[in-house]
């Protein structure tokens, strides 16, 4: 996904960014181990893209395990593996998607 | 069970779940910990992770390292054996503020003193959280704890302050919310030769936050995103931390002084010409 098209999505510049059209944004795949969680919360309040949310569903130990809600923003920063204290979820990098020429 | 996470290499899985609560930042600090331990690029064969007693303890016996459980508060005065008797080794203590300053307060100045070349991380979740949240010497001033119904009324010790005055080459204090900031801090910390000491705030939402009215764990992160101020290279005495008041997290001390191990032989051996 190319950083303009990202940004008109989520972001707004004062100015296009000069390299705008050679940065390509990491896309990355949450994986959650579900029967290790708490349900504390931390990765859904601190992702920095809003990617996961609460779900309904629970788990062996009785909590809500988060889901993943919007697949498509994950950036693969790895906050989310970094803040979960129970060593439940991690992100890895997907092959960048195909580059669309949007001009 | 049978998902894998990318930092299982570093954990004993059979322990894992833990035993922490949910909303407690030990976990977060240990996945920081084991993210430093890949980035500082150590041999991991030796390094050893040395605790104590109490919730934070537990740490060692999670970690796929060489590790020790040691008595209450005994942390310290057993990584300075394996210090001395191995100077390669890497000796990391991490342990919480009731095992590290309430009884192993005077191991941890001495450590301090002589500057022994170790890494020390205490997690400090102001009360002793594992024994049913009783005051301790890192209960801020007029928080409840389970021995104070009416408030403490005693005063604080300051962990970065105290750390500094007793001689430690590196002092900093983290929130467990300063997830980047704490691994970058626990890297040049294990790259530092001496006495090494990170202080992480961590949030206990079963003891302290319970009694205090604070929230859960969640709500305890957001205070600390709202009221921790970054101030690189402030004097520690500064930097008390009291009940819900702002929090002063940064580096605070960084410098060069020659570690136990080195001084004592190099000096030694002015002295005996390098006879043995």
């Amino acid at each position: 996904m190319l950083l303009s098209s990202l940004g008109e999505k989520k972001m707004k510049y004062w100015r296009k960014p000069l390299d705008a059209d050679k940065v390509k944004v990491p896309h990355g795949t949450v994986r959650i181990v579900k029967d290790r969680c708490k349900g504390c919360g931390f990765c859904v309040e601190y992702c920095p893209r809003n990617v996961l949310e609460i779900s309904d569903e629970f788990n062996v130990k009785g909590y809500h395990p988060p889901y993943v809600k919007n697949e498509e923003d994950c950036v693969n920063c790895g906050l989310c593996e970094l803040i979960c204290p129970e060593f439940a979820i991690y992100s890895i990098l997907e092959e960048e998607l195909e580059e669309k020429d949007e001009q | 069970m049978n998902e894998k996470h990318p930092m299982d290499y570093l954990l004993r899985e059979d322990r894992i779940p833990h035993i922490w609560c949910p909303g407690c930042g030990i976990g977060s600090s240990v996945s920081c910990f084991i993210m430093a331990l890949e980035e500082s690029g150590l041999d991991l064969k030796k390094v050893a992770v040395v605790s104590g007693i109490g919730c934070t303890g537990r740490v060692a016996g999670y970690v796929k390292l060489d590790s020790f459980h040691t008595t209450h508060g005994r942390a310290i005065p057993f990584a300075t054996g394996l210090a001395l008797a191995n100077p390669d080794l890497k000796v990391i203590v991490y342990s919480g503020d009731g095992d590290l300053i309430a009884i192993g307060g005077n191991h941890f100045i001495h450590a301090a003193r002589r500057n022994v070349n170790m890494t020390v991380i205490c997690i400090n979740n102001f009360l002793y959280a594992m024994t049913g949240g009783q005051v301790g010497p890192t209960t801020p001033l007029f928080a409840k704890a389970s021995t104070s119904p009416y408030g403490n009324f005693e005063q604080p010790f300051n962990l970065v302050h105290l750390a500094a005055a007793s001689g430690a080459v590196y002092v900093a204090r983290w929130t467990a919310l300063h997830l980047r900031r704490l691994t970058k801090a626990m890297v040049e910390a294990f790259k530092k030769k001496g006495f090494s000491f990170i202080e992480v705030i961590s949030p206990c939402p079963t003891s302290y936050a319970r009694r205090n009215r604070l929230g859960d764990g969640l709500a305890q992160m957001k205070f600390y995103h709202d009221n921790s101020i970054i101030r690189h290279g402030a004097d520690p005495k500064d930097t008390d931390i009291g009940f819900q008041t702002k929090i002063v997290v940064g580096k605070f001390i960084d410098k060069e002084r020659p570690d136990h191990y080195t001084f004592m032989t190099q000096e030694l051996e002015k002295v005996t010409g390098g006879k043995k």
